[in-house]
């Protein structure tokens, strides 16, 4: 995976490398989910739009939906996980990585927080309740 | 009578310790404008005493317990074995809930465990679920889930799908804006070239009953394999004690097998509750509807049971749930679970053949008598076979039940065009002196 | 952690309930070849000498038995009784699940429902020979409307979610027949999950409206939230913390105002039995779950049953078909076309329907406002003999339940969680947690009106202990249960390899406690 100071964030918690066109949650999102029993894949070829559910990562007792960073293509999908779920939480920068994404417009990352912005944003957010799952 | 022990004198206590001087004070914040309840026809309540006589009176206008029934169509009489109700009826079972705390629910865990394991040998399935409401309901879980899986839109059902199924699926399919197709019968089978006709790249699912609603058994196999070839899933719905005998629908690769469990040791109870079966194969169990449990283990290593894969589910997902179904059928899951193991390996497939047994033996004295014959000559059936009559089948009805017979089922319910056809149903409950009975009773009735 | 032999609650454990109990195999391992627990009669028609083969090609048969278990009657009680033992149930323990309602079940109702006039009928007697059961289910009907407030009533729902899914159908009719399709379904964000659900699984798109600071509907946000396309509100009242909706005459008026429907959820009709009627707060649709409120044992999870009443101007939507009285006989007519159809096979969970029937007719209209005057009762003070220890998030009146928040105890680092589970060492059942949703940490308390004062105070004994242990030994309530059969479970093994039936192992030893997947 990418060098992290080139990742992008979203609010929902996803990361973007703009180079791979993977996406991944983050080391926080993973933390608040705790233990990833499944990861429910998309279909490669599927058409999203930025925002749009592409994904579902689901622990016990909930399930969280993992949002494209930006509108484009999926292009592949880490196969692993069907057997290994736990790598989201083990690795969620690295094997655990869910989606790769050809984004429509290669400049649409730019719009994302950088590293520093997200980390400042997770501390402010962190008073208005944490990660939501989709329902607990 | 009430069941509310606390006394006066423990209401005033209780009010005290809240700091209220008066019950009607907790309701305070209600607004007067909303008025309170008045009954027209609610009764005036009773003692137990005075209860039983009533009851029984009741019951006793019900002239069922005093009928030899040859009635099935979807729900049959077999002798309920006596530990079925005995166990059933125990304080443990009968008045526990969904298991949502594993550790004080392992007996209720460990039986719907057993259960599901009884289900995927009987269907040849990977996974079954602990129940849904009933086979009806089941049936249009089953094809909710095609749809979702193939993203289809068109759902082709054989026309000797029981009536009333197939009326539940227009209900649960209609604001979907599903379409259901119905593949036609010949000789009461449905016909594989006009199934075949009716399946296209557009099927979500091939929906077919076994045995059917004439009790023959349908061509399940082939139009299994006609779903499969475009990429359709097949259902298959059955009579769960057909299986004793008939290949599992495992065995010739059919997606999901759901079913009415209710001949598996409940009784008939004029419709319910009953019991509904769902199985299918593995690479389904994400969006199976309704409880799953699971094997695992505490931190001891020792085994234990819980509900599992809950993400699925209405309280978790909400919205997006594979079903709104909570509460299912937990007892009447457990009644087949102990239903199955009391007839065991060997007691549960003689069961099986006893019913086929009786059924072609009835078969065989009711078309001796002249102007009965077979309706569908052709096909094999279970334990129901219809007939054509030389009269109505009402007529006949009425006059049997006046020689302490319930008659078989007029098949105008399944379809008007079957004037004077009559479908009997025999199971194991029935002796040879019975059936003869029957016979003897129908002979002169005509 | 050694269990401790008295708890000081009243509480004490019983011999043989410790972690030392045996767990009870698997039936399937307890098989023997060989073995029976039901014998047939001997067949007595002719089998010929091929078998069944003679009838049914082989083709179509299965190639050997189904491998169900080989055991002895005996061995078969024992198990099941065993199985049995390490149940929690409400005739063995108190039993506060929130929002279930687990009310005593009457014993006099399983012996009267297995009466053979009721429990062998076939549901497709002809309506003469089954008049005792039509008359039932006419009157329950009847009796039903009556407390409800409603102009009709069907009783073929096999549950509660199914009857909001019947309710909802309903609704979709009748807005479909004014000509005018809505989309939208809105829910208040405490609202049971089966709600949105059943909202699905009728084509609606579901819309969530934020509770107000004391637990109530918000009247501001549900303004903003209905409109036009708005076919239904659906509410639970009193809602899931246990509190009455005060403004929900308003509601109504703003619902109606849109042209929407109002559907009451029944869950917590055990609070307004005989007090307040769901017609007369301005309800068009309610589902009443039986098995909750009129006293159907809850068979470890069902069957119940779910019957609908609703408004006159919905009566031609109901599913058929209807029973209607003629003189003194009643039979079976075929719906009109407006109906929504049929929602299961046959006419309903019969055996459920039977009870409730049993249940009203005991307690009568009197006896049944007393049901819902001793929840409330018993609610209340639970709450306040709870509130000095947990917190309470809107601590007013409450009706027959009532919602805790372990707060306090999280920041000692003990969650509602450990205390449900610490609460199966004092023999009481858990209340629902972590439901609502909009309270954290949550305990739903719902006692039900059958428990005495003294069973009320020994379960506040218990969860007073309880929050004591989060200060002084938080380990022993973080670790518990430690007298049941099992501790915690590996939940997350359970979910990431799915183990959902046995299989025996290849070799044919015994796999003891062996994990396999269900297979591709």
């Amino acid at each position: 995976m990418a060098n992290r100071d080139a990742l992008r964030f979203t609010k929902t918690h996803e990361w973007f490398d703009p180079t791979a066109g993977a996406v991944g949650i983050t080391e926080h999102a993973q933390e608040e989910i705790s233990d990833v029993v499944f990861v429910e894949l998309p279909n490669v070829g599927t058409v999203v739009r930025a925002g749009q559910e592409a994904a579902v990562v689901e622990s016990v007792k909930a399930a969280f939906s993992i949002y494209a960073p930006v509108a484009g293509t999926i292009t592949a999908v880490n196969e692993r996980l069907r057997r290994e779920p736990a790598l989201v939480n083990t690795a969620p920068h690295g094997d655990g990585w869910i989606f790769t994404l050809k984004a429509q417009d290669p400049a649409a990352a730019a719009a994302l927080m950088t590293q520093v912005q997200y980390q400042a944003w997770i501390v402010t957010e962190k008073d208005s309740g944490g990660v939501h799952a989709e329902h607990s | 009578m009430e069941y509310t022990p606390n006394t006066a004198d423990d209401r005033r206590q209780m009010l005290e310790r809240i700091g209220v001087g008066a019950f009607d004070e907790l309701l305070n914040g209600i607004p007067a404008s909303i008025p309170r309840a008045k009954f027209s026809v609610v009764p005036p309540g009773c003692t137990e005493p005075e209860l039983v006589r009533d009851i029984q009176a009741l019951a006793a206008k019900n002239q069922t317990a005093a009928h030899r029934s040859f009635l099935g169509a979807g729900a049959y009489e077999h002798w309920v074995p006596s530990v079925v109700r005995y166990l059933t009826s125990r304080g443990e079972f009968l008045t526990a809930y969904t298991p949502y705390q594993a550790e004080a629910s392992q007996g209720t865990l460990q039986a719907m465990y057993e259960f599901q394991t009884l289900i995927c040998e009987l269907t040849g399935m990977d996974v079954a679920n602990a129940s849904l409401y009933d086979g009806a309901t089941s049936t249009a879980e089953a094809a909710l889930l095609a749809l979702r899986h193939t993203q289809r839109s068109r759902i082709v059902v054989a026309a000797t799908l029981h009536p009333e199924y197939r009326q539940v699926l227009q209900t649960y399919l209609k604001q979907a804006g599903v379409r259901i197709v119905e593949a036609p019968h010949a000789d009461g089978v449905t016909s594989v070239v006009e199934a075949e006709r009716a399946i296209d790249d557009q099927t979500a699912a091939v929906v077919v009953p076994m045995p059917n609603v004439f009790g023959c058994l349908e061509p399940a196999e082939a139009l299994a394999a006609r779903a499969r070839a475009v990429g359709a899933l097949s259902v298959v719905v059955v009579n769960p004690l057909a299986l004793g005998v008939l290949k599992p629908p495992g065995a010739y690769g059919v997606d999901i097998v759901v079913g009415e469990g209710q001949p598996l040791g409940l009784s008939l109870q004029y419709g319910g509750p009953y019991l509904g079966l769902f199985a299918c194969r593995g690479e389904h169990l994400r969006r199976v509807p309704g409880r799953l449990v699971g094997m695992t283990n505490d931190a001891r290593g020792r085994r234990g049971f819980t509900l599992t894969l809950q993400t699925r589910e209405q309280h978790i997902r909400r919205s997006k749930a594979t079903s709104n179904i909570c509460t299912n059928e937990g007892l009447c899951a457990l009644a087949a679970t102990v239903y199955l193991c009391a007839l065991g390996r060997q007691g549960f497939r003689e069961l099986a053949e006893q019913n086929i047994a009786k059924a072609h033996y009835a078969q065989q004295q009711l078309t001796a008598i002249p102007g009965v014959t077979p309706l569908f000559p052709k096909a094999p059936f279970f334990n129901e076979f219809a007939l054509q009559l030389p009269c109505q089948a009402a007529t006949l009805n009425e006059r049997l039940l006046a020689r302490g017979f319930l008659g078989g089922l007029d098949l105008r319910r399944v379809d008007p065009a079957l004037d004077r056809g009559w479908l009997v149903c025999v199971t194991e409950t029935k002796s040879k002196a019975e059936i003869d009975a029957l016979a003897a009773a129908v002979r002169e009735a005509l | 952690m050694k269990p401790t032999a008295d708890l000081g609650t009243g509480y004490k454990l019983v011999p043989g309930t410790g972690p030392h109990r045996a767990s009870e195999p698997l039936i399937f391992e307890r098989s023997v070849s060989g073995r029976r627990g039901f014998s047939l009669p001997p067949l007595d028609v002719p089998m010929p000498p091929a078998g069944v083969t003679a009838w049914i090609p082989a083709e179509r048969l299965r190639a050997a038995p189904a491998a169900l278990p080989e055991v002895s009657e005996r061995e078969l009680v024992q198990h099941f009784m065993k199985l049995a033992h390490q149940n929690f149930s409400v005739e063995t323990n108190f039993y506060p699940l929130g929002s279930c309602t687990m009310k005593y079940n009457p014993r006099i109702h399983e012996e009267l429902t297995a009466l053979p006039g009721f429990s062998t009928a076939h549901p497709y007697e002809p309506d003469a020979a089954v008049q005792g059961t039509l008359q039932l289910l006419g009157e329950l009907g009847q009796w039903l409307g009556d407390i409800l407030g409603m102009d009709g009533v069907t009783l073929q729902p096999a549950a509660g979610a199914h009857g909001e899914f019947t309710g909802l159908l309903m609704a979709r009719a009748y807005h479909e027949a004014q000509g005018r399709s809505r989309k939208k379904v809105v829910v208040p964000d405490s609202s049971h999950g089966t709600n949105p659900a059943s909202a699905a699984l009728c084509g609606y798109e579901v819309v969530e409206v934020r509770s107000n600071a004391r637990g109530r509907v918000d009247l501001a946000a549900l303004h903003r939230a209905v409109d036009q396309d708005t076919a239904v509100f659906m509410l639970t009242n009193p809602n899931t913390l246990g509190l009455f909706e005060e403004e929900i005459l308003e509601i109504s008026r703003l619902v109606h105002g849109v042209g929407g429907l109002m559907y009451l959820d029944g869950a917590n009709m055990n609070a307004l039995l005989g007090l307040f009627r769901p017609g007369d707060m301005g309800f068009d649709i309610t589902h009443v779950n039986i098995h909750k409120t009129f006293s159907i044992p809850h068979g470890s999870g069902g069957p119940g049953g779910g019957p609908v009443g609703v408004k006159r101007h919905l009566v031609p939507f109901l599913p058929g078909p209807l029973l209607k009285k003629e003189g003194q006989a009643y039979r079976w007519v075929e719906a009109p076309p407006s109906s929504i159809g049929r929602v299961r096979a046959f006419a309903g969970n019969i055996g459920a329907m039977v009870r409730a029937y049993l249940y009203i007719k005991t307690l009568g209209a009197e006896g049944l406002r007393h049901v819902a005057e001793h929840a409330i009762l018993n609610a209340n003070y639970l709450k306040a003999r709870l509130k000095t220890a947990y917190t309470v998030p809107v601590d007013e009146p409450c009706m027959h339940e009532f919602v805790a928040s372990a707060v306090e105890q999280k920041r000692l680092g003990v969650k509602a969680l450990d205390i449900a589970k610490r609460l199966l060492d004092y023999g009481c059942y858990a209340p629902t947690i972590y439901f609502p949703l909009i309270v954290e940490e949550a305990l739903m308390i719902e006692p039900s009106e059958t428990e005495s004062r003294q069973a009320l105070d020994q379960f506040a004994d218990a969860l007073l202990a309880i929050a004591q242990e989060a200060k002084t030994n938080p380990g022993q309530v973080q670790m518990a249960p430690h007298t049941l059969p099992v501790e915690r479970l590996d939940e997350v093994r359970a979910a990431r390899e799915p183990n959902l039936r046995w299989r025996p192992s290849p070799d044919g030893a015994r796999p003891q406690g062996a994990l396999q997947g269900p297979g591709p």
